[in-house]
């Protein structure tokens, strides 16, 4: 907005009021969560130069130094980043992967009972599976690179997308189907006009949770299958074994960020996709 | 109409609706399974042409009524004969698609019904312009008045040709100056398209206004009170109303409705 000359008798609100309470929206959102990070970098240096004697300092080495070690040093960040880069694309090809499968499951149970009667109790035991304890057995069957880790990723992201596609489905408003019975609709129609969209607020709630799970699960797998490039997770296991604290640190922020660059990239997808109809959660 | 018409009631079982006749309850009731008594032993007939309006007491059991009449819902006792026809139907609630613009949402009737693209928007238009919804096509439904959403829920029944109408309080969000001119727009459809309607209202003066017989129900568990011939010929002019020969009928409805609240 640019500021011009107001004139003396024009009412202050009159000047984008809308603009206005964005920005101060803005500020009054970012502010709060800006003031904790502050005080956890304060906690982060008194822990660092008050509580640590100087040789052991290397367990939690001051923030600027992880900048200049973690971040400035390139040779180290570059590896940081392709590790990443690696892990990215496992996390995001099994969350791929899981969604597609997982939707078409939901689709197939709500459409027919014995589907659901018949599979959904195995989608719950694949939840509770400890998934550290059949991870090796996976590399044992499937190798120690790509499509293992992918495997993983696929196994801990599935199970959301289901449970909560198929609770999209099936929360369908009764009155809604009443129109369509009316119109004596077949089963395709449906689910292509009725089911499926109003579903698709709980499909984006899945596909958020789930993509959390899977760069979990991407990491997960790094630490156990270590063939081709390496993965953050690996790196994150080789600088913890090297007491390297600063690349360690700088490591796991850059994965952190990921996750959170990746949920953030959903909510807005589903504010794209839904956003318009959805029944705003917040409102001003 | 086909002469052949289910039945409902007895499943399964289909009879021959009486020829000129586009609904027959016959001793219809409904219990719901938590034991609520909605209707008990209605009888009801309503003519091909013929527009019946239905006044009672709030859960009297008149939404249950016409959902009874459309399918949606089954009987507990008594047999009920429709055509085989899908009927219009307007329900109490707006019941539109959130995601779907407004243009979107009247159109859902002749999409389901695989209506042509090309035909398809031509009655698109001419519901909307006929609920004077013109300027908000685009839309969506949470961007709308209360009233906006129940005009186009009726423009979405206006989309289809059916030969049974069935109408359940559809002015009740709308202020009443436009209500008076939907319910000018439902007399012109009739006239026009000679289905037979069935139409649920609170307004007394609406219910004489628009009907060739009122139909009263008691306070729940429904029965058929009393039902009225209203003899004005069609078409009727707005200030019909304020006719003493109109006030007479419409006391008599009163006075039945009055009834059912005691
Ligand atoms: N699905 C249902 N299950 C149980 N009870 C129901 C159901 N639908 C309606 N009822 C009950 O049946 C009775 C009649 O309901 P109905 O909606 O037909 O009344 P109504 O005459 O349309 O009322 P209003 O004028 O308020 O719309 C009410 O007591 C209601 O609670
Ligand atoms: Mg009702």
């Amino acid at each position: 907005m640019t500021a011009t000359a107001r004139a003396p008798l024009a009412a202050p609100a009159a000047e984008s009021p809308r603009q206005h309470g964005r920005l101060r929206r803005t500020a009054r959102g970012a502010g709060p969560p800006l003031a904790v990070l502050a005080a956890v970098v304060g906690v982060w240096y008194a822990v660092t130069y008050l509580a640590l004697a100087p040789r052991r300092r290397f367990l939690l080495p001051p923030p600027h130094e992880v900048v200049t070690d973690g971040f400035g040093d390139w040779t180290t960040f570059h590896e940081t980043l392709r590790g990443l880069g690696a892990t990215a694309k496992v996390a995001l090809v099994g969350l791929a992967i899981a969604a597609a499968l997982g939707m078409i499951f939901a689709v197939l149970m709500s459409q027919a009972g014995w589907v659901e009667r018949s599979f959904y109790p195995w989608a719950v035991a694949l939840q509770t599976i400890p998934i550290l304890a059949i991870v090796p057995l996976i590399g044992f069957w499937l190798g120690y690179g790509f499509w293992s880790r992918t495997v993983v990723c696929v196994l801990v992201a599935l199970f959301p997308i289901i449970t909560n596609t198929l609770f999209g489905l099936q929360s369908t408003d009764a009155q809604q189907h009443d129109l369509f019975t009316l119109r004596q609709a077949g089963r395709w129609a449906r689910l292509v006009h009725l089911e499926f969209p109003s579903a698709l607020p709980a499909v984006f709630t899945g596909l958020r949770i789930s993509a959390g799970l899977s760069v979990i699960g991407a990491i997960v797998g790094d630490f156990f299958f270590r063939q081709g490039q390496p993965g953050i997770g690996s790196l994150i296991d080789d600088y913890t074994q090297r007491l390297q604290s600063a690349p360690l640190f700088a490591a796991i922020m850059v994965s952190s960020l990921f996750g959170l660059a990746l949920f953030w990239l959903f909510g807005l997808a589903a504010r794209i996709a839904v956003g318009a109809w959805d029944t705003p959660r917040r409102r001003s | 109409m086909s002469p052949t018409a289910r039945l409902r009631g007895r499943k399964g079982e289909t009879v021959p609706l009486a020829p000129g006749i586009a609904l027959a309850f016959d001793d219809v009731g409904k219990t719901f399974s938590d034991g609520t008594d909605a209707l008990r032993g209605v009888s009801l007939t309503v003519a091909d042409g013929e527009f019946v309006t239905v006044v009672g007491p709030s859960g009297s059991g008149k939404s249950t009524l016409l959902r009874i009449a459309s399918g949606l819902t089954e009987p507990s006792s008594g047999t009920v004969a429709v055509g085989p026809k899908a009927p219009g139907y307007v329900f109490q609630d707006p019941t539109l698609l959130p995601w779907r613009t407004v243009e979107g949402n009247v159109g859902l009737f002749a999409q389901l019904d695989r209506v042509p693209k090309k035909r398809r928007r031509e009655l698109v238009a001419a519901a909307i312009s006929l609920t004077e919804l013109e300027g908000f096509e685009r839309h969506r439904p949470t961007a709308l008045s209360g009233g906006m959403r129940m005009r186009v829920s009726l423009a979405r029944a206006l989309t289809v040709r059916p030969s049974l109408f069935l109408f359940d309080e559809p002015f009740g969000a709308v202020d009443e100056i436009t209500r008076q001119r939907l319910g000018e727009e439902v007399q012109r459809l009739h006239a026009r398209e000679r289905f037979a309607g069935v139409f649920v209202t609170h307004s007394v003066v609406e219910a004489v206004w628009l009907a060739s017989r009122v139909v009263v129900l008691s306070a729940r568990p429904g029965r058929v009170l009393a039902q009225v011939d209203v003899p004005f010929a069609y078409p009727r002019p707005a200030d019909l109303r304020f006719d003493a020969a109109f006030g007479d009928v419409a006391r008599t409805v009163s006075a039945a409705l009055q009834e059912s609240f005691t």
